[in-house]
């Protein structure tokens, strides 16, 4: 059978093997956690905790009103000791919960639902997926139920649960396909009760035998289909995912819906199925702490608001002279300043990196070798864009689709000029909001 | 752990193997079996020009880069292989003034005067020729016998020329050897050929150039062949006589004066392609292949604005 594919992507080093046979390890509690009222796209929440009130896990600690933004719950039982803008990983201040952990067995779940999708009524699921604050785990961290909530214009055929974890060196979803399969295949049941579909897919890089084989014997029982995809970057970006698996093309500045499908992450499936089987809100998940800078490379079922750093302690600490930290993966992940920051919904990996990947690096002129080009999965012109964007021409840069841009940084990957294609597309992509806004004014 | 030298800044994090001077060096090296050849068939002094050549074009890069206060681009060893192309498609007996002057012209005129490295429209060595072709018309046209040869060592012409002016053939093996007379690094297609499938492997070239250079000759050259057997030679001929293979494979694949897309270079190669037959049947000249190229490179940037791909889930390029 053929592979499922799509037309550019690259070929990065994987590195998965540093821990994709490392098991999921539950992380002992830390002393203290950090818990961001922002860890979503979309509104922050307020916090409904004061300073010095004790908190059980699993309690809300903060909500918000607005559609577009998922509750926050204490990934503890504790005292909150402060609520203050602390560091977070996206790179600004964010109002935060400190909780000191305490020992209390005693849990504020919401009440389970059962384990029966077919007994279940798709919005008690949807309003269960909002109350327990789940948003989606691969990255992006958009709040999940209001991806489940398309208008009644859009008919939706398929839910496809985006297993691929192209990303290299993160190994999270691969344990979960083969630690939580059951989980994962009762979770996507659920949501295809919410959106009401048939057809369910679990796509999965040919990189990962063991979890397709696994997956599949679970999902033969409900006549849900794995579609092995061709290992290749970004493959597990939605729009590239769905031209892959089902041949169509999410319209530009469009969402999947547009084109009759959702997608999920397979670690969003497994919230989804805690959530309602077990009343259990989001308040952990599985963090791949890796990279040439940790002694250990491991997976962790790790609690939100975890510092990185007691993270990385569990994995044996650093090793070498440490050059970057990164939340995500190499590609699209974000550069952290210090270890200090909390374990969010969205961190699917802290990556430590040696300085030694870092030796200095000229940045050159573009020779339009078109590497960029052949590799672009949205068949943009990146050369182009980042010429543009040093000259700093805006406007021309969304004539040729700078919009368009995932920022995969397949381009930036291949330039033999190291020239900061990302960056610039990037900042391009701001000063266009920019003039935007100010033409509204 | 030093923190402070932790490095913050945007994705990707990491970055392919390629550099610029890789692909250059690349380059150099894939041409040394054609450059060896060259100084075997044509004896010492060729080796010489190399030399000065090289050395030319990497002073004239140096005090431009100095005069112009920008940053230091030797390292990318783009003016080696300038200078090592520019004697390839020179005479073999070109006086060495018109070498130092040639690799000069190629430097500033070809590429420091656009910006540089990346900026130039032209191939910065054709452009050296084309000055030289200009200036020393009777230079440019001398030419000796090779060491190991065919009949042409005889007439003392290139292959083209005695096809074009005394109706003589030359055996497609010895043109596929290259043990003919004709510019320096130009005769042996088949060193030629070995050399850059090295090239095509990394995709240092853009593979729709030559391809469609060579498709476009035969085509046009059996076209014409069939019409006229006497008059006009057939197209392996064509292939590889003249500078069609090093102008195919080295000189209209330069990255920074060829199209960005595939489809741009298969215009672009066709163009070249086209233009050559054109003017060796039909031209003054025996040969066309520096013309032609430096034409087309003059096409780039149109050719870029006419192929944009389709943006992904957009009906055409320029769907806004």
């Amino acid at each position: 059978m053929g592979l499922f594919t799509f037309k550019g992507g690259v070929h990065p080093p994987y590195q998965k093997e540093l821990s994709s046979g490392r098991a999921i390890k539950t992380a002992p509690l830390p002393k203290q956690l950090i818990v961001p009222l922002s860890q979503h796209i979309g509104a922050p929440c307020n916090p409904t905790v004061s300073v010095g009130e004790t908190v059980k896990e699993g309690q809300v600690i903060g909500k918000s009103d607005a559609f577009v933004s998922a509750p926050i719950h204490s990934p503890v039982s504790g005292k909150i000791k402060k609520i203050e803008p602390v560091l977070h990983p996206l790179g600004k201040k964010v109002m935060s919960v400190i909780i000191d952990a305490q020992e209390d067995e005693e849990k504020a779940y919401l009440e389970p639902l059962g384990d029966d999708p077919e007994k279940l009524d798709g919005k008690a699921i949807l309003e269960r997926v909002r109350d327990a604050g789940i948003v989606g785990l691969g990255g992006a961290t958009f709040p999940t139920h209001v991806k489940f909530s398309p208008p009644k214009d859009k008919k939706i055929d398929t839910l496809i649960l985006n297993g691929c974890e192209c990303e290299p060196y993160l190994t999270a979803d691969h344990r979960l396909m083969l630690e939580r399969t059951t989980d994962i295949i009762l979770g996507a049941r659920m949501i295809a009760r919410i959106l009401n579909v048939d057809r369910i897919i679990i796509a999965i890089e040919d990189n990962k035998p063991d979890a397709i084989e696994k997956v599949r014997g679970e999902a033969s029982k409900y006549g849900i289909e794995v579609a092995v995809t061709h290992t290749k970057y970004p493959q597990g970006a939605e729009k590239m995912l769905i031209k892959a698996v089902i041949d169509r093309e999410v319209p530009s500045g469009g969402l999947p819906m547009d084109v009759g499908t959702v997608v999920s992450n397979v670690g969003t499936a497994v919230a989804v199925c805690e959530a309602v089987r077990d009343g259990k809100p989001l308040i952990e998940r599985v963090v791949t702490v890796t990279g040439n800078g940790v002694k250990e490379p491991s997976n962790f079922l790790a609690r939100i608001g975890t510092p990185m750093a007691h993270l990385v302690e569990q994995a044996g600490g650093t090793t070498g002279k440490l050059g970057k930290i990164i939340m995500g993966g190499p590609m699209m992940g974000l550069a952290q300043p210090s270890l200090d920051v909390p374990v969010i919904k969205g961190t699917s990996g802290i990556l430590l990196l040696q300085m030694e990947n870092y030796m200095k690096v000229d940045y050159r002129a573009c020779i339009k070798c078109s590497f960029c080009v052949r590799v672009c999965p949205v068949h943009l012109l990146p050369s182009t864009l980042s010429i543009i964007g040093e000259a700093q021409k805006w406007e021309l840069a969304e004539k040729y689709g700078v919009n368009d841009c995932i920022e995969c940084g397949s381009c930036a990957y291949v330039c033999p000029s190291k020239r900061p294609i990302v960056q610039l597309i990037k900042t391009t992509k701001a000063k266009l909001r920019e003039i935007k806004a100010m033409e509204k004014k | 752990m030093e923190k402070a030298e932790i490095i913050v800044s945007t994705s990707p994090h990491i970055k392919s193997r390629e550099t610029v001077p890789r692909i250059m060096l690349s380059v150099i090296i894939t041409l040394l079996p054609a450059v060896a050849f060259s100084v075997y068939l044509f004896g010492i002094y060729v080796l010489f020009m190399y030399l000065v050549s090289i050395a030319t074009c990497l002073v004239s890069e140096y005090i431009v880069v100095k005069l112009r206060k920008r940053p230091f681009t030797l390292n990318d060893f783009s003016a080696v292989v300038t200078g090592i192309l520019l004697v390839m498609v020179l005479p073999p007996k070109f006086p060495m003034y018109g070498v130092v002057i040639g690799a000069f012209i190629a430097i500033v005129v070809g590429k420091q005067i656009f910006g540089g490295i990346g900026y130039n429209i032209f191939n910065p060595a054709l452009i050296g020729r084309a000055f030289l072709a200009a200036a020393y018309p009777v230079h440019i046209t001398s030419w000796i016998a090779p060491r190991i040869g065919s009949i042409s060592a005889v007439t003392g012409a290139t292959p083209l020329a005695a096809m074009k002016f005394s109706g003589v053939e030359t055996s497609l093996k010895a043109l596929f050897l290259g043990t003919v007379g004709g510019s320096v690094g130009e005769t042996s297609a088949l060193l030629l050929l070995i050399g850059s499938i090295y090239l095509f492997i990394k995709r240092y070239i853009k593979w729709q150039i030559p391809v469609s250079i060579f498709v476009t000759v035969f085509v046009l050259g059996e076209i014409f062949h069939l019409i006229n057997p006497v008059k006009y030679p057939g197209p392996i001929f064509h292939l590889l006589s003249g500078g069609l293979m090093i102008g195919a494979l080295y000189m209209a694949t330069d990255m920074v004066t060829s199209p960005l897309t595939g489809k741009g270079c298969v215009i672009f190669g066709a163009g070249i392609g086209f233009l050559v037959v054109i003017i060796r049947l039909f031209g003054g000249l025996p040969e066309g292949v520096m013309y032609s190229i430096l034409f087309m490179n003059a096409f780039v940037p149109l050719i870029n604005r006419v192929t944009r791909p389709r943006i992904f889930g957009t009906e055409a390029a320029h769907a806004k």
